[in-house]
């Protein structure tokens, strides 16, 4: 079962029209930006402009004192500076570039802007340390307290420095040491990856409304995760959590960005809505977004593999180490993910891998789209170019020979029992994409400009896995005119997550996807189910949500053969909203009619159902165990022309398989590819946000520059499927794989061009103009 | 500072404000008018969120000041649908999947309807172009293009 298409669904593997669109093509949609309410205040933040410094002094009394200003809050101010994730609502010290001093609501944005310029702020500034090798250095200065030092290069309690202890993940499986001394050919490499801004084209937003009488505060936001957000608004103003509130509003766009720094301003916005009275509305500026916002963290990869002569890849071992910046909430989540994926989708008896991060005071790494694949797939796929480069091997067939197959064991010794199809992809794109003749034939090209092709194999565990438990509910409601409603803790945040959870329930249930209305996530309606992260809306999310329909299915079955005289042998199917003999279509009832018999004979007609995950506890020591689910398997070709002379790289075309086991909407499912190949190809090329000593040079998309409709290449989106047990309905995980495997597609096709013409190779992201001409960047300073 | 009078035509409909001389015609239509149909994504004319149609041209009303608008026809996003039927191209973005978290598409559906009103045959490349002052970091830009190609098309 390869290509998409042998299933059989009534309403899965159908491009089903989002039902969000006619909001959104209207512009009537509603984003956080676009509430009003009466008397509501402009809320705004004032940031130092310094990377690492002791605030000596504040005074805001000329601020106080500005007609139409109705608070100036600092961190002596409020009952809780310092957020439960790490982050400070209001900062005691300067401690990156982002931090916060002081907040301010006033009555229009000119007497906000005057405030903020008004308060007065005495600083002491403070050496600092910006890049994992300063962090590494053994005298760095320590940025936080709780950082420790290494010992033969591992993170290790009681030493001073800036690793710290609850990023670390090591994998320890077989004896490394012993397997290099049967290997023919070992090579050693590092390479290295950028900051990434997310770059949704929503900046940061929300209005926070406080309800004099009960003391609830309502905050409307632009939160990837709702029930994440609430947190942060009974953590600032130190309330119960059944007193805050927080609603979700269409959202613009999120990549994993709009989680901490969105928590961070809902709590600032309910602190001055508490301190005013009134309600009130911050929207960050492009500018604010990139200072404070998390981004892709920055790795620095250190690979030493060994092989026999014939390419059986024997032993693996590497140090992997991210940029996490001042604060942290994200990297011992991530660090996990990347340890169990840190060497790739290959079968490989010895490996010994460590993972970890460092504080500095640059700008912070947070969740971002692939959360740590996008960098380790580029290091682990250009590591497996120059190993068969080093065998005098055709890459091809060194990955032939090293692929997991159905039965095999990963790195974490997890055996893969269901269906493993990576070797079936590789072999369709190689053929759909004419790889080994274009191959050929660009070698032997002459002149300024050439063509280059690359490819790239990879796996993603499906959904959070060992991360964190990765469980969760939904609800179902019928009406008694036969429309359903439903509702997840799971989120929609452009995705197609209303979309792909109307049609699981429609394929369930058998009512029509135009009489489903997912309601959107208002924390006090519908309870936490975890993040919408991961790409987990489908495979995992999605579960509970087909467990209620099933529920009420068999609530309404139960009903409808009453109500159609059926004999306890007859079957009763319900499909497009009708309940009907299997036997005698023409003998039916409408859902309509057999839920407005339930309601008036005091039935249940609503349904909350609850999803737990199988467990798995794999060993944090050796990271041996089963660690997902499932996984999802990529195979990416990527074919480039590089401009010698100017170093501009075009990428002309990327073909893109996907193992998605199930397609749930083909439609969605390849804007998730096309969209993840315009991000990729960002950040193989062009992306990087370019600090020096903490401070920003890219602050808005005049400087930072991803694809627009005239850069992106010819896109081909391959929909394989395959008959997997996990997730929902079969699905597998599609969000992240759709970006994670691109930039390394794309980095293996401008060094093949770069080998070939200049014996040369880039191992550092992105490859921008200087890089591809010089081999180095003479703007962008200390990142990684 | 003294205020500007103003009188355009927005949406078809006359309208006479008077705004303050620096007012951004983005704040004016989404503070004074409450069309907020009409998105900011980065305040310096990048990324094209903004875009509405002033006399037949798109602009970036981010950098266009409110005060400039006197005698001008401004088509927002909410000028689209006539007697509540749907614009041919906004049932294109529907029908093809061109938008995920919509922020970017009034913006680019403004920009398309600009292409369209002046070249009904546009070349796959002259979509692109037409388009390409929009960003948009979910789409890719493939189902996006594909919506107004059909539109086109369909006009021949």
């Amino acid at each position: 079962m390869p290509l998409m298409g042998q299933k059989n669904f009534r309403v899965l593997n159908k491009p089903v029209t989002r039902v969000d669109a006619l909001d959104k093509v209207t512009g009537r949609a509603q984003y956080a930006a676009d509430l009003n309410f009466p008397n509501m205040l402009y809320g705004g933040c004032l940031r130092s402009g310094l990377s690492h410094a002791n605030i000596v002094k504040i005074d805001t009394s000329k601020a106080k004192a500005i007609p139409g200003v109705k608070a100036v809050l600092t961190a002596a101010d409020v009952p809780k500076p310092k957020s439960w994730a790490d982050y400070y609502y209001l900062a005691d010290k300067i401690r990156y570039i982002g931090d916060v001093v002081a907040i301010v609501a006033a009555e229009s944005k000119e007497a906000l802007s005057d405030a903020l310029k008004a308060i007065e702020v005495e600083y002491e500034e403070l050496p600092g340390v910006y890049t994992i090798d300063e962090a590494l250095e053994p005298n760095a200065v320590q940025v936080r307290e709780k950082g420790v030092g290494l010992v033969d290069g591992i993170p290790t309690p009681g030493t001073k420095g800036n690793a710290f202890l609850e990023s670390y993940f090591p994998i320890r499986k077989g004896n490394v040491e012993e397997a290099f001394k049967k290997c023919d050919v070992i090579i050693e490499r590092e390479y290295r990856t950028q900051f990434i801004e997310h770059s949704y084209i929503e900046p940061e937003a929300c209005v926070a409304v406080s309800n004099p009488v009960d003391g609830t505060m309502t905050v409307y936001s632009s939160s990837q995760n709702p029930h994440f957000s609430r947190r942060y608004i009974a953590d600032a103003l130190q309330i119960p959590m059944n007193k805050a509130r927080l609603v979700q509003q269409t959202l613009g766009g999120s990549f994993g960005g709009k989680e901490e720094l969105v928590g961070l301003t809902v709590g600032r916005a309910a602190l001055l809505a508490k301190a005013t009275g009134q309600p009130v509305k911050m929207v960050l500026n492009r500018e604010e977004s990139f200072l404070e916002s998390s981004k892709r963290h920055p790795f620095r990869i250190r690979y030493k593999v060994g092989a026999t002569k014939d390419g059986k890849i024997l032993a693996f071992e590497g140090q992997l180490v991210d940029n996490a910046g001042a604060y942290n909430n994200q990297t011992q989540f991530m660090n996990c993910r990347a340890s169990i994926h840190s060497a790739g989708v290959y079968n490989i008896p010895n490996v010994k891998t460590d993972t970890f991060g460092v504080f500095t005071n640059n700008i912070h790494g947070g969740a971002m789209r692939g959360y740590s694949s996008p960098q380790i797939i580029f290091a682990q796929e250009s590591l497996m170019e120059e190993l068969a480069e080093a065998l005098n091997m055709d890459p091809i067939e060194l990955r032939r020979k090293n692929l997991l197959k159905q039965g095999d064991l990963t790195i974490t010794s997890q055996k893969l029992v269901q269906p493993t199809i990576i070797s079936e992809m590789l072999d369709h794109v190689l053929e759909k994409t004419d790889f080994v003749a274009k191959r050929e034939a660009y070698n032997k090209q002459t002149g300024s400009k050439q063509k280059g092709i690359g490819l790239v194999t990879c796996y993603r565990g499906a959904g959070l896995g060992a991360e964190t438990v990765d469980a969760s509910g939904a609800f179902i409601t019928a009406l008694e005119d036969g429309s359903v409603l439903i509702n997840s803790g799971t989120a929609e945040n452009g995705q197609g997550l209303k979309t792909a959870y109307s049609q699981i329930v429609a394929e369930t249930l058998g009512v029509k996807v135009e009489d489903i209305h997912h309601i959107g996530v208002d924390t006090h309606a519908i309870p936490d189910s975890g993040m919408t992260v991961a790409s987990r809306g489908t495979v995992m999310g999605a579960q509970s949500m087909k467990k209620a329909a099933e529920k009420l299915k068999i609530l309404i079955l139960e009903t409808a053969k009453e109500m159609l005289n059926a004999s306890p042998l007859d079957e009763v199917i319900i499909e497009d909203s009708v309940c009907f003999l299997k036997s005698e279509p023409s003998r039916s009832v409408s859902l309509g009619e057999v839920c407005n018999n339930r309601l008036w004979a005091g039935k249940q007609l609503a349904v909350y159902e609850w999803f737990e995950p199988k467990p798995l506890n794999p060993d944090h020591h050796t990271g041996q165990g089963d660690v997902f689910p499932t996984y999802a398997y990529a195979c990416v070709v990527a074919e480039v022309e590089v401009d010698l002379e100017t170093g501009y790289v075009d990428v002309l075309k990327v073909t893109a398989a996907h193992d998605c086991g199930t397609v749930i909407n083909p439609a969605t499912a390849k804007g998730q590819i096309y969209g993840g190949i315009a991000m990729g190809m960002g950040f193989a090329c062009t992306e990087e946000v370019e600090v020096n000593k903490g401070k920003l040079r890219t602050k808005n998309f005049d400087s930072y520059i991803f694809p627009t409709a005239v850069d992106v290449p010819e896109m081909d989106a391959i929909l394989f499927e395959c008959d997997d047990t996990e997730g929902t309905f079969g699905a597998k995980s599609l969000g992240e794989p759709a970006t994670e495997a691109v930039g390394a597609a794309i980095a293996n096709a401008v060094n093949s061009v770069l080998v070939r013409t200049k014996g040369e190779r880039l191992r550092r992201l992105p490859f921008d103009l200087e890089r591809v001409v010089l081999g180095k960047s003479l703007r962008a300073g200390g990142n990684a | 500072m003294d205020k500007v009078k103003v009188n355009m035509f927005v949406n078809g409909k006359p309208v006479s404000l008077e705004v303050k001389p620096y007012a951004r015609l983005l704040d004016v239509l989404r503070e004074d008018l409450g069309l907020t149909g009409t998105k900011e994504g980065c305040g310096v004319g990048e990324c094209g969120a903004c875009t509405v149609i002033v006399d037949g041209e798109t602009v970036n009303t981010c950098l266009t000041l409110a005060a400039s608008m006197d005698g001008k026809h401004i088509t927002t996003i909410e000028g689209l649908m006539e007697n509540e039927k749907l614009h041919p191209i906004q049932e294109a973005f529907i029908k093809h999947n061109a938008l995920q978290c919509g922020f970017c598409t009034p913006g680019l559906i403004m920009s398309a309807k600009a292409l369209l009103d002046s070249n009904p045959n546009p070349s796959t490349e002259q979509i692109k172009v037409a388009i390409s002052g929009n960003l948009c970091r979910c789409t890719g830009y493939e189902q996006v293009v594909d919506a107004i190609k059909e539109v086109a098309e369909k006009s021949k």
